[in-house]
């Protein structure tokens, strides 16, 4: 059972239908934020529904980017060998 | 006593017979001292033991509440579910190091007072130290010695502390400072910090994790840094600054993670990243702050060691620690891609999974005092965890380009241990109220509102679409990443060459100066000492000479031989000491 689980995720011939669920996940996680019932809005963001799914893509993105930028032009990013 | 066994003295104590026990007789020896010292742990009653005086101090072996509780709970857990992953060891150094290491950091824990604590503390260092060396070879000797030096010198600035503590209060009883932050709070603030890896003291966890052996790695992910969670809960509850470097800390972690190639080593930035909310937690010092933070601690220990023994499992199979050279092996060893993915989704804080029922403790705990800047980065710093233990590491490890790696499933050990881990990460998930009952102050939250899951699943989700859109960007590249190790690594070398150029050439100048000028003059001087010495010194001293020799004859007369005026004499000078006594200390 865990292997064909696994194998769904890492073969190949099930790319696409792991990109069909992946957006079907994609879009139910949206929906249910519109539906969901809020009690409690402390945050300008608590109001907002979708504000969630907006900042984790906005968070990704921007900490691959800040990072490959601090490690490529800020020099962090070093050979193997650096320190021998 | 007959109520409180303390499990560090079970630890310590039974390291000792390891080496003489052999076959299977040592692997249950090694499985029924964990086992008693949970045991010891959930029968132990709170109360203070072990109260003894030492050099005018008050010393308290064992302090017992419910926050010393909930660390020795899952302290003991971890034990256990590390030794199962370390059975298959032959060697008994490991064993015995890793015994002294837990036993240490239960020490700690329930340290009363800061010279007991110091103690352990030091303990801790030296026993994890041994875990980096076994792993024998260049760089884990290297990292090894900075790990120790590192940890020596936190350990000096927290004596330092504890010593202008002590004198200032008069008590080194362990318990929050108070009465503002002096020299002496800021140095034991210090040396916690740096056991908890607080930027820019974070390095040396990051330098020698990945170094050590795959079975060590797993219980130093576990108790260092916990342990110093544990003591700034116990000192430095509220301390405004805490909460901006647990926030800096957070993304701090993650920040590196994305650069990093070596697979224990994203965890081991993942660990900055997670302490972070703890240290935050902290930091707020409110109630439910604090349990967040305590809870926090509990998940943490766990899922980190999942995904410690995921990727050492990977370690210990094939060989290799790079992503640059991983890949594909979702097809040999699918039971660790499953375990290891448990851990992940734990450390990312899916619903069902522990992270999910105590990292937000810490966000809510945040939003409630008021903080939307902590709440933002705290939630950031969630998404970069899921894409990097959740998305980055596992494809490049296991997916990705198939590198037709030999490789099989681990020892058996191995894999029962991840799963006693993940099955604990899932109960947690599911169950929270066992662990919220052990908490410190009564908890007044409910993970499962539709509002938070559908929030989280919104972050975690759509950062894996930032991942998919953005895999190219995310190839791991062949290369290091400066931390702040490098001070002590490049920045001693520029030292040296300091010592070694313009210092060298300075007393070169200088002995070439005393070589031609001093020199001669001190010639000079010594012959023109010789002649006052023979002609002027030397008739002093043979006068004085002769004198002495006179006055000598004289005493020799006063000297009878007779013990009895000694001892009369003796009688008068006692007497006229005592005269002189009382007359002038009256």
């Amino acid at each position: 059972m865990i292997k064909r689980v696994v194998d769904f995720f890492g073969d190949r011939r099930y790319a696409k239908q792991r990109r069909w669920l992946f957006f079907l996940v994609l879009v139910l996680i949206v929906i249910a934020d519109f539906l969901v019932f809020r009690e409690h809005a402390e945050y300008l963001w608590d109001r907002l529904p979708g504000w969630s799914a907006v900042y984790g893509f906005g968070s990704c993105v921007l900490l691959i980017l800040f990072s490959k930028f601090l490690g490529h032009q800020g020099g962090l990013m070093r050979r193997e060998d650096y320190y021998d | 006593m007959t109520d409180f066994v303390h499990p560090a003295v079970l630890f310590i104590l039974g390291a000792l017979p390891i080496p003489f026990l052999k076959g299977s007789i040592r692997k249950a020896y090694l499985l029924l001292i964990p086992a008693l010292a949970i045991l010891a742990v959930f029968t132990m009653q709170p109360g203070s033991y072990g109260a003894a005086q030492f050099i005018g101090q008050e010393l308290l072996i064992a302090k017992v509440d419910k926050l010393s509780i909930v660390f020795a709970t899952v302290f003991t857990i971890m034990a256990l579910i590390g030794m199962v992953y370390a059975l298959h060891l032959t060697r008994a150094g490991e064993h015995v190091a890793a015994f002294v290491y837990v036993g240490s950091a239960l020490g700690v824990v329930f340290a009363g007072d800061y010279l007991t604590l110091f103690l352990f503390w030091e303990g801790m260092a030296f026993a994890s130290a041994y875990l980096v060396f076994a792993q024998r070879g260049g760089p884990a000797v290297r990292a090894g010695f900075r790990y120790l030096m590192v940890h020596i010198t936190g350990g000096v600035a927290l004596l330092g502390g504890v010593i202008l503590h002590g004198l200032a209060t008069g008590s080194l009883l362990f318990g929050p400072i108070e009465g503002g932050m002096g020299v002496a709070a800021y140095l034991i603030l210090a040396g916690f910090m740096l056991n908890a890896a607080v930027p820019p003291l974070n390095a040396w966890l990051t330098d020698a994790y990945p170094e050590a052996t795959v079975t060590g790695a797993v219980f130093m992910s576990a108790f260092t840094t916990k342990t110093a969670v544990y003591v700034l809960a116990r000192t430095f509850p509220g301390t405004e600054i805490l909460v901006w470097l647990g926030t800096v800390m957070a993304l701090y972690g993650v920040i590196y993670a994305v650069l990093e190639n070596d697979c224990r080593r994203l965890l081991a930035y993942h660990i900055v990243s997670q302490v972070g909310y703890m240290v935050a937690g902290v930091g707020i010092g409110t109630e439910m702050a604090v349990n967040g933070a305590t809870s926090h601690a509990f998940a943490h220990i766990l899922y980190k060691a999942l995904l410690f023994m995921g990727a050492g499992a990977v370690i210990h199979v094939t060989g290799l620690r790079k992503l640059t050279e991983l890949g594909g092996l979702y097809r040999t060893m699918p039971l660790t891609v499953a375990l290891y993915m448990v851990g992940a989704f734990a450390i990312s804080a899916f619903p069902f999974f522990s992270g999910f029922v105590t990292k937000s403790m810490v966000v809510a705990a945040a939003g409630q005092d008021h903080r939307a800047l902590v709440v933002l980065a705290l939630t950031m710093a969630s998404s970069g965890t899921f894409l990097h233990t959740g998305l980055k590491l596992p494809y490049y490890m296991f997916f990705g380009t198939d590198r037709g790696l030999q490789a099989r499933e681990p020892p058996r050990n191995m894999l029962v241990a991840m799963g006693m881990a993940a099955v604990l990460c899932i109960a947690i998930g599911v169950f929270p109220q066992p662990i919220y009952a052990l908490l410190p102050y009564r908890v007044d939250f409910e993970p499962y509102t539709g509002v938070h899951v559908t929030e989280s699943l919104g972050v975690l989700m759509f950062t894996a679409l930032g991942f998919v859109l953005f895999l190219r960007a995310l190839d791991p590249e062949n290369t290091i990443s400066l931390d702040t190790d490098w001070f002590y690594r490049k920045g001693a070398r520029h030292f040296m060459w300091l010592a070694e150029k313009p210092l060298a050439r300075y007393e070169q100048a200088v002995s070439d100066v005393s070589e031609t000028a001093v020199l001669p003059f001190l010639h000079g001087t010594a012959r023109a000492g010789l002649r006052i010495d023979l002609n002027g010194v030397d008739a002093v001293v043979s006068g004085v000479a002769r004198s002495i020799l006179r006055g000598g004859g004289a005493l020799r007369k006063l000297q009878t031989g007779v013990v009895t005026h000694y001892a009369l004499a003796m009688i008068v000078g006692v007497i006229a000491a005592i005269a002189v006594f009382a007359v002038a200390w009256q």
